[in-house]
């Protein structure tokens, strides 16, 4: 059980959430908790969330991008308030994760809201002092909703945009989905045997990691993580 | 003791009494997969069951050779989508079981791709268990486990290994890929048994 400490607004649809989390036993990066709203006559509603933050702190900040058709996110996004006592459990998951130990080359691969786990990585990485080689790949509908870009910026990680709905000014491409030559020019290259983390809504991921296989990069190198949709 | 959350008020009550606890009801069929999709080609697919003695193997044409039943099953994801009603062809089991002796009482379902999970044999007998490879009457898509998947609806979905290819019986239990990864070792949904 946690306390909102505070909220930030990354984007039109998103924000940011940090739960103080006395106890908490730290994460690696990648992990994420399940959190737990309970409405007035006990009844519950569960969802998992990549943790944005890393490292032993006891605040855990997460990101949250509003499904306006959605059950939980629209109340994380628009509702929630400093003081106000939230339920998570984690944190969970040891197999989508990164830890400085690890030394090659990582390509990071997101779409929309699965920049998150991504970007506590990124900042893993950043603590660390590591010098394995880091790229992201990012792809989200316009500019407006990008997460975390200046820390992103940042962070001396190459950040590559995908924009589907609208481009900045002076884009050299229309919007449009990502292809698989998009990919395959965005990515480490097969010689440099990247370990790959992709994560997203579950066709975008589908669709990456089958144009992975495809463009010669072994299936057991791609860890994926599937937000739903 | 539980602490309401302030504002909350939660939109479905899916007071289905056929939804086990933390459930939600989707229309969709959601995925939950580690890694890239494997393409197994049916010419290629091999069933084995693998015992202390004996290995038993089953090619595409021999297993479609067998009974095959029809199973219409409630299925629970530990992601916390379930989806109730599905329907599915594939072999019992108890078919494939039917001549073979082992005395151990585990088994690691083991898939194309590499991943494991474990699952009690006594969890695949009697009608519990099958190797299911059509949907909704459709053959079941690679992305949901295609040519063919473990299912074993009355644990967790995730038990259900997708892109099958064989049960290896162990004298004890083991942890898989996913219960090394911090999921639980049996996995009831009706015991929320999702993690450690
Ligand atoms: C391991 C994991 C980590 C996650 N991390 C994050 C995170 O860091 N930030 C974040 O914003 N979300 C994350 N998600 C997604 C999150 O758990 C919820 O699914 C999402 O917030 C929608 O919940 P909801 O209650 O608002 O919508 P729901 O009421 O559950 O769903 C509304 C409708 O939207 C569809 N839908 C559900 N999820 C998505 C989706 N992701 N994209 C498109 N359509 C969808 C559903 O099929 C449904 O029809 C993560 C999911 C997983 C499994």
């Amino acid at each position: 059980m946690g306390t909102v400490e505070s909220t930030s607004t990354l984007t039109p649809s998103g924000r940011s959430i940090t739960v103080s989390l006395p106890g908490w036993p730290g994460n690696i990066a990648g992990q994420h908790v399940d959190v737990r709203l309970t409405a007035p006559d006990g009844y519950q509603a569960v969802r998992s969330y990549s943790i944005a933050s890393v490292g032993p702190a006891e605040l855990v900040e997460l990101a949250v991008d509003k499904l306006p058709t959605g059950e939980v996110s629209p109340y994380l996004v628009d509702d929630v308030q400093p003081g106000d006592m939230l339920e998570l459990r984690g944190p969970l998951g040891g197999w989508f994760v990164w830890k400085p130990e690890q030394t090659g080359p990582v390509q990071l691969i997101a779409g929309g809201s699965g920049v998150v786990p991504l970007v506590s990585m990124v900042r893993s990485h950043t603590a660390s002092g590591s010098d394995a080689p880091f790229r992201m790949l990012y792809s989200v509908r316009t500019p407006d909703d990008v997460f975390y870009r200046e820390e992103l910026a940042g962070s001396g990680v190459q950040v590559d945009y995908v924009y589907t709905r609208a481009v900045p000014a002076g884009w050299p491409t229309g919007p449009g989905r990502l292809t698989k030559d998009r990919l395959a020019a965005s990515v480490f290259p097969v010689s440099e045997t990247p370990a790959f983390f992709v994560c997203g809504p579950t066709a975008f991921v589908e669709a990456v990691a089958t144009w992975l296989v495809e463009l010669g990069y072994p299936a057991e190198t791609i860890k994926t993580e599937r937000f739903g949709g | 003791m539980t602490i309401f959350t302030r504002g909350f008020s939660g939109r479905g009550r899916d007071n289905n009494p056929d939804l086990p606890p933390g459930q939600y009801l989707t229309e969709d069929f959601p995925v939950l997969s580690a890694g890239p999709t494997p393409e197994i080609a049916t010419e290629d697919w091999q069933f084995t069951i693998s015992t202390e003695t004996k290995r038993y193997s089953w090619t595409w044409e021999q297993f479609m050779a067998l009974p095959i039943e029809e199973v219409g099953t409630d299925i629970h994801c530990v992601t916390r989508w379930s989806k109730l009603g599905t329907s599915w062809r594939g072999v019992s089991l108890d078919t494939l079981f039917a001549d073979v002796d082992t005395s151990y009482e585990f088994t690691m379902a083991h898939s194309y791709g590499g991943y494991t999970t474990n699952v009690p044999l006594e969890d695949l007998l009697d009608g519990k268990a099958w190797i299911a490879f059509e949907f909704d009457g459709e053959p079941l898509h690679p992305e949901h486990g295609g040519p063919a998947r473990l299912l074993v609806p009355h644990l967790y979905f995730w038990k259900s290994a997708k892109w099958v290819r064989g049960l290896e019986m162990l004298p004890q239990d083991e942890p898989g890929f996913w219960e090394q990864n911090g999921y639980h070792m049996y996995g009831d949904p009706w015991q929320e048994e999702r993690y450690w």
